[in-house]
């Protein structure tokens, strides 16, 4: 046979397994239109739903007069807050401890809140009778500065706290406080900046934005009265947690709740969360006993369900005359919106805000987070990082910006002299994290040298003479980021999400012929699980990729697991693949000993069989495992060959990159060109390289986005500026700029294949080094902190300010 | 995103369309490619029960270049505009401006006609229509009549057109050859309208200077062309940024727009200097 000839590189290459750029297997479905998304499922008398939304920020809502929109053709019915009273639905919990109106329960606390859920035969039946439902409201004044909504006069948003001084992570201490989270030592850290040579302070801003996946957010509610089971198909990250959330809330047994994530069009932590629509559907199918539809408009989306970021971070950093940074203070006033639903571990109300001394080795650090209610949508989870992630590395990466100006000195250099050392991991940082591993002075060196770093310097100061001199009006400006990630939420002893621990699954089928189905309980929203995960399986038990079905999403069939966001599928769930392969591995190994008559201690593997030690020739391939697993009766073993494992990770992972971006800026009309964009990323193991590369430009251009124009904006009315495309700005081909990737390889020395995760750095990584760009050009003119985005007339601010324009 | 329900109408000719359009008075509306006015009415911003589309009507289609000027149909598309070598030829102005307006997508669909009838300060067709001099004519039942662009505009999505006529075509005077051109438009992103966008003709009796969505309505200075004519570059600017009244949005703040707005005009005009021959 031909097989018995190919040099063992040559077997492992036609695997597919890791390391290989292998082509997405879901692409031949997605480039066809193929596709199987929510608002792709059609049941037999389906009815739709659309919500009745708050123009005002901050009112009363005095009545609701649904008559009109009754005597609508094809409108069946419409809940108000009253409907959903008597089964306790009115009110729903949030997975940060707070709980949030399911419908307006006599006010309303952001534009765009969901008032009435109107239930029609068709989208356009809905859409008229949303259009004809009459309320009255009465404006109550409107608070969208979070200093001010700690005044103590601020007019009191939540009244159902009234009187209620803990909450869900502490005492609060105002009307409109949420919580306090400090982590670190605080007098010790305030020593350290009281004696040190040099201390910068500055206000870091994190501006509001939104995820602002493809695919908006909705579901298909399916109540079978017969069989009393309820299906829900919805655009979830986190389906299995979803249906343990439905069933407490609904009182329905979770036994009878199917849950089922078809494709997802890109969730990046805008569908981690439960919302109105998912709760009013779910309603709505029991009343009517047909399945129910809801599907959020672009507008709906980006009003309405998760937000993220919207930190202030008050910082200081202390260092000595030398460079040595020797402490780090932050103090980060948190505004969460109307209601606490972010979407964090629960042991972490800010999450993993506590990485914020990022790369560098920082012998005491302290941190406070306020989280504060304004009048604006609820959200605050974490798009395309991991928990609050980016606020930390965009905090520390513009704080050491900020001190390289105070110390007159290089930022390179600055940076350099502060990593922690390659010899110091793992690292106890001072915030309280064990970072795995790292190699950051290597990655910073590669970096450096790629961009040609002293160069780049020297072709900047003398744009900045010619400029001078008057013969150009453009700046160059060099941004730097070395960033260091905590993904893979997480070790079960530390992170739960209502009370749900945060390991992952997989399970593993192999069938008499050789090839496999694999289950997980994360989900794929365009990250290429059925692919990567397939690699993965293919390395560890020697059969084809190409011959490996994944599924994920449907929780009738899935092993529980906590789903995808920050980063944690490959982490954990592609842990857990790892080792049920192996138990899978273990397994074929005792089949293989029997059939080969030798003791099973006397075979070892060899890419896609077992082979008897020192005897090659006399060998058996996975696929007659495979087939001998079901048609053996062999002494002390089970027939068949399946696994599951369930992985509790021991430690977050953590990877890292560096970044450089050279701009040239338009001093006279604030615009910017990106002229070079250079990621190397250290993800620990590659297990398909492509897919990195497409991960990495997917998250750079969100940062690019973020960073130069992307923005939640509300006047000072809580009115929504930013709810279209013409004025949320989402980066096209045409503005997306080009990427050099690079990568440096450290294996996470605790996960199963070494892999780290990927799918976030560059939305972490990238967003200070834009920001840093438009800085860095403007700090021969004394530009020391100006925050994002730095669309057109922001950047022209600058310059406006600083005097260039005379 | 839904709009109300509406009737559709797809008349043959024109005098069938006026004849719907007096029917149902205001409830009623025409349609061309669609880009402005269903965004309008899927925010149900727009109200209407009958909705008359024109893409049937052949008179209103059609480039023609004759004495001395280009006709162009009103449901002309902008790519059209922008393929038509002829047009590119005799007036470049146009076809720099239309590749500067959205994108491919919206310029198969957008019409001349539409762009110009809308009366959105953000639209580039306006003022450019402007600068060139060009003159609509509008269709009604009282038969055609002309109206000059420069006094076309009144205030946002307020025109001299009657909500009875129908803009059939507009006429452009071909600009001596040698005559310098440029149109310059700061934006966002692809698919924005203005920050601010300038059209520049400079030719040997004359120069004529326009700028958009710096007011409610699209600004052309006799001023600042007269100026701009006789050399004096920073008096243009300085007429054109009186004639402005830009609003704060979240493009930027009122200074912003007037440092652009002049920056832009500058950049306008010397690249219709270097082109002048
Ligand atoms: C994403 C996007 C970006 C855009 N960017 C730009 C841009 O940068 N610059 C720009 O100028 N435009 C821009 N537009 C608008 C686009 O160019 C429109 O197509 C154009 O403004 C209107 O042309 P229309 O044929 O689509 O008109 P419609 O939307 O069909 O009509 C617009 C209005 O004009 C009236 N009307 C149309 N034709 C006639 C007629 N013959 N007689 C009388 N009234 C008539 C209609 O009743 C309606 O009130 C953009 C549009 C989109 C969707």
């Amino acid at each position: 046979m031909k097989d018995e000839v190919q040099s063992p590189e040559e077997r492992s290459a036609t695997l597919k397994g890791m390391g290989c750029s292998r082509k997405r297997v879901e692409d031949v479905r997605f480039t066809q239109g193929r596709g199987n998304y929510v608002d792709d499922i059609k049941l037999d008398g389906m009815l739709t739903g659309d919500f009745v939304r708050s123009p005002y920020a901050h009112a009363r809502v005095l009545s609701i007069d649904t008559e009109a929109a009754l005597a609508v053709p094809g409108v069946l019915a419409v809940l108000t807050a009253k409907d959903l009273e008597p089964l306790g639905l009115h009110w729903m919990p949030t997975l940060a401890g707070d709980k949030q109106m399911v419908l307006a329960d006599g006010k309303v606390l952001f534009q765009g809140q969901e008032v009435a859920y109107v239930v029609a035969t068709d989208r356009y039946a809905a859409a008229d009778g949303v259009a004809a439902v009459e309320v009255d409201y009465e404006d109550l004044p409107v608070v969208t500065d979070p200093f001010k909504a700690m005044d103590p006069d601020a007019p009191v948003l939540r009244e159902d706290l009234a009187g209620q001084t803990e909450g869900a992570h502490g005492p609060r201490r105002h009307h409109n406080h949420i919580f306090t989270w400090e982590q670190g030592d605080k007098a010790a850290t305030e020593a350290v900046l009281a004696e040190a040579d040099v201390v910068a302070e500055e206000m870091v801003y994190y501006h509001r934005t939104h995820p602002m996946p493809l695919e908006t957010c909705g579901c298909v509610a399916s109540m079978d009265k017969v069989t009393g089971k309820l299906t829900l198909w919805g655009t979830f990250q986190a389906p299995h947690a979803v249906r343990t959330v439905a069933s407490l809330i609904s009182g329905i047994a979770e036994h009878n709740i199917r849950v089922i994530s078809p494709d997802i069009g890109g969730g990046f932590g805008n569908k981690v969360g439960v919302y109105p629509g998912y709760v009013c559907s779910i309603v709505a199918s029991i009343v009517t006993g047909k399945p129910v539809k809801w599907v959020e408009s672009r507008m709906d989306n980006l009003m309405s369900t998760a937000f993220a970021r919207d930190y202030w971070m008050q910082g200081k950093i202390a260092a000595t005359k030398e460079g040595r940074i020797t402490g780090l203070w932050c103090h980060t006033t948190a505004d969460h919106g109307g209601f606490d639903a972010c979407a964090d571990p629960t042991k972490f109300p800010a999450g993993f805000m506590n990485i914020c001394t990022g790369s560098y080795d920082i012998p005491v650090a302290y941190l406070a987070v306020d989280g504060v209610y304004t009048n604006k949508a609820p959200g605050g989870v974490a798009y395309r990082c991991s928990f609050r992630v980016t606020e930390a590395a965009y905090f520390i990466e513009r704080m050491i910006e900020v001190l390289a100006i105070k110390l007159n000195m290089d930022a390179a250099e600055l940076r350099r002299i502060n990593f922690i050392r390659k010899e110091q991991f793992p690292y106890q940082s001072a915030l309280g994290w064990e970072y795995d591993s790292g190699d950051y002075h290597t990655a910073w060196e590669k970096a450096l040298n790629a961009v040609g770093y002293d160069g780049l310097r020297r072709e900047q100061a003398e744009r900045l003479e010619a400029f001078k001199r008057g013969e150009t009006r453009k700046l160059i400006g060099i941004g730097l980021t070395h960033f260091t990630e905590i993904v893979g939420a997480g070790p079960v002893k530390n992170c739960d999400i209502l009370g749900l621990g945060m390991f992952d699954s997989c399970e593993i089928r192999i069938h008499p012929t050789g090839s496999a189905i694999a289950r997980l309980g994360t989900i794929s929203q365009g990250q290429g699980h059925a692919t990567t995960f397939a690699q993965i399986i293919a390395s560890e038990i020697g059969i084809p990729a190409d011959d490996i079905t994944l599924e994920e999403g449907d929780t009738d069939t899935a092993p529980y697991g906590l789903g995808t966001y920050g980063s944690r599928s490959t982490p954990v769930a592609g842990a857990a693949t790892a080792m049920a392969a192996r138990k899978i591995r273990a397994k074929a190994q005792m089949i293989a000993a029997y059939l080969l008559e030798v003791h099973d201690d006397d075979v070892e593997f060899d890419v896609d069989r077992f082979v008897v030690k020192g005897a090659p020739e006399r060998f058996k391939t996975m696929k007659e495992i495979a087939f001998a697993s079901y048609n053996q009766a062999i002494p002390g073993v089970e027939p068949g060959l399946e696994a599951v494992s369930y992985y509790d990770p021991p430690n977050m992972t953590y990877p890292f990159g560096a970044y450089i971006c050279v701009m040239e800026i338009d001093v006279d009309t604030g615009e910017h060109a990106v002229r070079s964009f250079y990621a190397l990323d250290d993800c620990g193991t590659r297990i398909n390289p492509m897919i990195i590369e497409g991960q990495v430009h997917g998250g750079a251009t969100e940062g690019y986005a973020i960073a130069m124009g992307q923005e939640i904006a509300y006047d000072e009315m809580g009115n929504h500026k930013t709810a279209t495309l013409m004025d949320f700005f989402v980066p096209t081909a045409w503005e997306t700029p080009h990427y050099t990737t690079d990568f440096t390889v450290t294996p996470s020395p605790h996960h199963p294949i070494g892999a780290k995760g990927v799918g976030e750095s560059p939305n972490v990584g990238s967003v200070p080094c834009f920001s840093n760009a438009v800085h860095d050009a403007f700090r021969p003119f004394g530009l020391v902190q100006s925050h994002m985005p730095h669309d057109h007339w922001r950047i022209w601010k600058i310059a406006e300010d600083l005097g260039l324009h005379v | 995103m839904i709009p109300a329900g509406f009737e559709y109408h797809r008349p043959a000719d024109l005098a069938s369309a006026v004849d719907i359009l007096r029917a149902h008075g205001d409830e009623a509306r025409v349609v061309a490619g669609g880009h402005s006015l269903i965004p309008m009415m899927k925010l149900r911003m727009a109200d209407l029960r009958h909705l008359i589309d024109l893409q049937a009507i052949g008179a209103l289609k059609g480039i023609t270049i004759a004495e001395g000027t280009a006709t162009l149909g009103a449901m002309t598309t902008q790519h059209e505009l922008i393929e038509n070598a002829d047009l590119a030829a005799a007036i470049p102005l146009l076809r720099e401006a239309a590749l500067q307006i959205a994108d491919p997508q919206v310029r198969y669909m957008g019409t001349v006609g539409g762009n110009v009838a809308n009366g959105d300060p953000g639209n580039d067709m306006p003022g450019l229509m402007q600068c060139l001099d060009a003159r609509f004519e509008l269709y009604g039942a009282e038969g055609t009549r002309q109206v000059a662009a420069r006094d076309f505009y009144e205030a946002a999505y307020f025109t001299a057109r009657s909500d009875l006529e129908i803009l059939t075509k507009i006429l452009i005077p071909v600009p001596a050859s040698g005559t310098g051109y440029a149109y310059a438009k700061q934006k966002r992103k692809i698919g924005d309208y203005a920050t601010a966008a300038a059209a520049v003709l400079i030719g040997s009796d004359g120069a004529s200077v326009a700028m958009t969505n710096l007011s409610d309505t699209p600004v052309w200075s006799e001023e600042a062309g007269t100026a701009l004519a006789s050399g004096d570059i920073e008096g243009c600017v300085a007429a054109m940024l009186a004639a402005i009244d830009p609003q704060e949005d979240m493009r930027g703040p009122i200074a912003f727009k007037k440092h652009v707005a002049a920056v832009i005009l500058r950049r306008a005009i010397d690249s219709a200097l270097s082109r002048r021959a």
